[in-house]
């Protein structure tokens, strides 16, 4: 009998994987103690989001995993739902990297009549609760980007992506990174700044690892329409499918979601954190390989 | 012509970059969450040894090079030529230029079987086995029972290179171990 692949152990020590449980636990606790629900929703869905950086997975017959909870839960909102959270997996196709795996582990809440403001600081204390108390500095989005040379505000914007993306790989500690400009607001509101308007979305940056993204949601459904779009044009100019806006969201929104912030937690990197991994396949069972 | 996605970067793959024939040797992924996603890669240049990095958008592709590692038994220089054969029992032989031998023209003995990088079926580079044994024919005499003095001194091999890190009992025709990858003593073999 042959002895089959050698690489059948897990990704991940058996040490590290009962910290992952101790954390899963440790989190639920702490939304508990806040009266935040946890909920449940599909990861098999007929829709996706329109987003052009973000490719799902289609399942023939069924629709899509799910790359994030955030339309299922805005419908929950919709439909009276108090502040909630899901802490599950959501996946994301090709992308594999040392921060990457296409099925993944997010934590993503929602909180009714915080803001943006309010919510980093909410981060601020799961964080502090996981990693230990920490300083947090704030920069913007451009101040990541002007750090990389030659690039400036009118470069393109896969040149805007790369400088942004390895401007942030260079932040020491911990940095909520702001004021996103307004074709990279995703579903966040627009505040207006002494720069002109920004979106109220944050990331979270820490030790050069972007952990969290979080928005004062938007919630005018025929922004959403434009947003959805101009997504789609996007996707159009780079040869990639359209996507269907999902007519379910569109109507919840339509019905009315009241005022709310949100924010996505990468689990499986803030574990990483915790234990000083290099790479992501340390901290999960079954790497995708 | 062959190519590759970013998506099926990895090491060890053979690619061709700017026409030159490369290997690469890391591959990372960064995409920020709500950002385009970029591989980028680190290559070795095959001809030259360089290292090279580029940054590719995700979704790219390169074409694959037509690069084959062979072990190949040395046989004989001619003054222009390197030539090997193949181990595999065809007998087939080739002949790899002073660029392609490089640096390994120093540890190739004769009946040693080293690794031949054939791109398009040409030899680009030649890799000797990690070890090598090489008789001296030129160093300062020996020291008799001179083994715990520690000093050294430089000895010449029969390929014409000069290793400096010899023991003083070493003489002429003495066969020494060396490590290919540090060009340094080891032991002496006989």
């Amino acid at each position: 009998m042959s002895a089959g692949p050698s690489d059948w152990q897990p990704g991940a020590s058996i040490p590290a994987l009962v910290t992952r449980a101790q954390l899963l636990h440790r989190v639920r606790n702490y939304f508990q103690q806040q009266n935040v629900v946890e909920v449940q929703t599909p990861l098999l869905g007929r829709c996706t989001v329109t987003d052009p950086d973000i490719n799902s997975i289609p399942v023939p017959g069924y629709g899509y995993l799910q790359t994030s909870p955030e339309y299922f839960i805005k419908r929950l909102l919709a439909a009276g739902m108090p502040s909630c959270y899901q802490l599950g997996p959501v996946f994301r196709h090709a992308e594999r990297g040392r921060l990457h795996n296409p099925e993944f582990t997010l934590l993503e809440w929602y909180r009714l009549d915080y803001d943006d403001q309010q919510l980093m600081s909410e981060v601020k204390v799961l964080v502090d609760m996981v990693l230990g108390a920490g300083e947090y500095r704030q920069i913007t989005y451009w101040d990541i980007v002007a750090g990389r040379q030659g690039c400036s505000r009118s470069a393109p914007r896969a040149e805007l992506d790369l400088a942004f993306a390895e401007g942030c790989a260079q932040l020491p500690g911990r940095y909520f990174v702001v004021d996103y400009p307004p074709d990279q607001a995703a579903l966040a509101r627009l505040r207006h700044t002494a720069d002109g308007p920004a979106a109220a979305r944050f990331e979270l940056v820490v030790e050069g690892i972007e952990l969290a993204n979080g928005y004062w949601e938007l919630l005018a459904g025929e922004e959403h329409e434009h947003r959805f779009a101009r997504d789609n044009e996007v996707r159009a100019a780079r040869g990639l499918g359209m996507v269907t806006p999902d007519a379910h969201f569109l109507a919840a929104l339509a019905h009315g979601l009241p005022s709310c912030a949100g924010v996505a937690v990468g689990f499986d990197r803030l574990l990483m954190l915790a234990q000083g991994a290099s790479h992501i396949d340390e901290v999960l069972t079954f790497p995708h390989t | 012509m062959a190519s590759y996605s970013t998506n099926e970067f990895r090491s060890g793959l053979k690619v061709l970059l700017e026409g030159d024939p490369c290997t690469i040797l890391e591959n990372e992924f960064v995409k920020p969450g709500k950002g385009q996603a970029f591989n980028r890669v680190k290559f070795r240049n095959l001809k030259s040894g360089r290292v090279w990095e580029r940054t590719f958008k995700s979704g790219e592709s390169i074409e694959a090079a037509d690069v084959l590692d062979l072990d190949m038994e040395y046989l004989y220089a001619d003054g222009e030529f390197w030539h090997f054969m193949r181990t595999d029992g065809s007998f087939e032989q080739v002949a790899a230029a002073a660029t392609a031998v490089g640096d390994a023209k120093d540890w190739l003995k004769e009946q040693d079987v080293c690794q031949v990088t054939l791109w398009n079926d040409d030899p680009i580079a030649v890799t000797p086995p990690n070890f090598v044994e090489l008789e001296v024919t030129e160093t300062d005499p020996g020291l008799k029972g001179d083994t715990a003095s520690g000093g050294t001194k430089p000895a010449t091999l029969s390929t014409g290179a000069i290793i400096k890190g010899v023991p003083l009992f070493i003489n002429i025709g003495d066969v020494l171990r060396i490590d290919t990858r540090t060009g340094e003593y080891v032991s002496r073999a006989k």
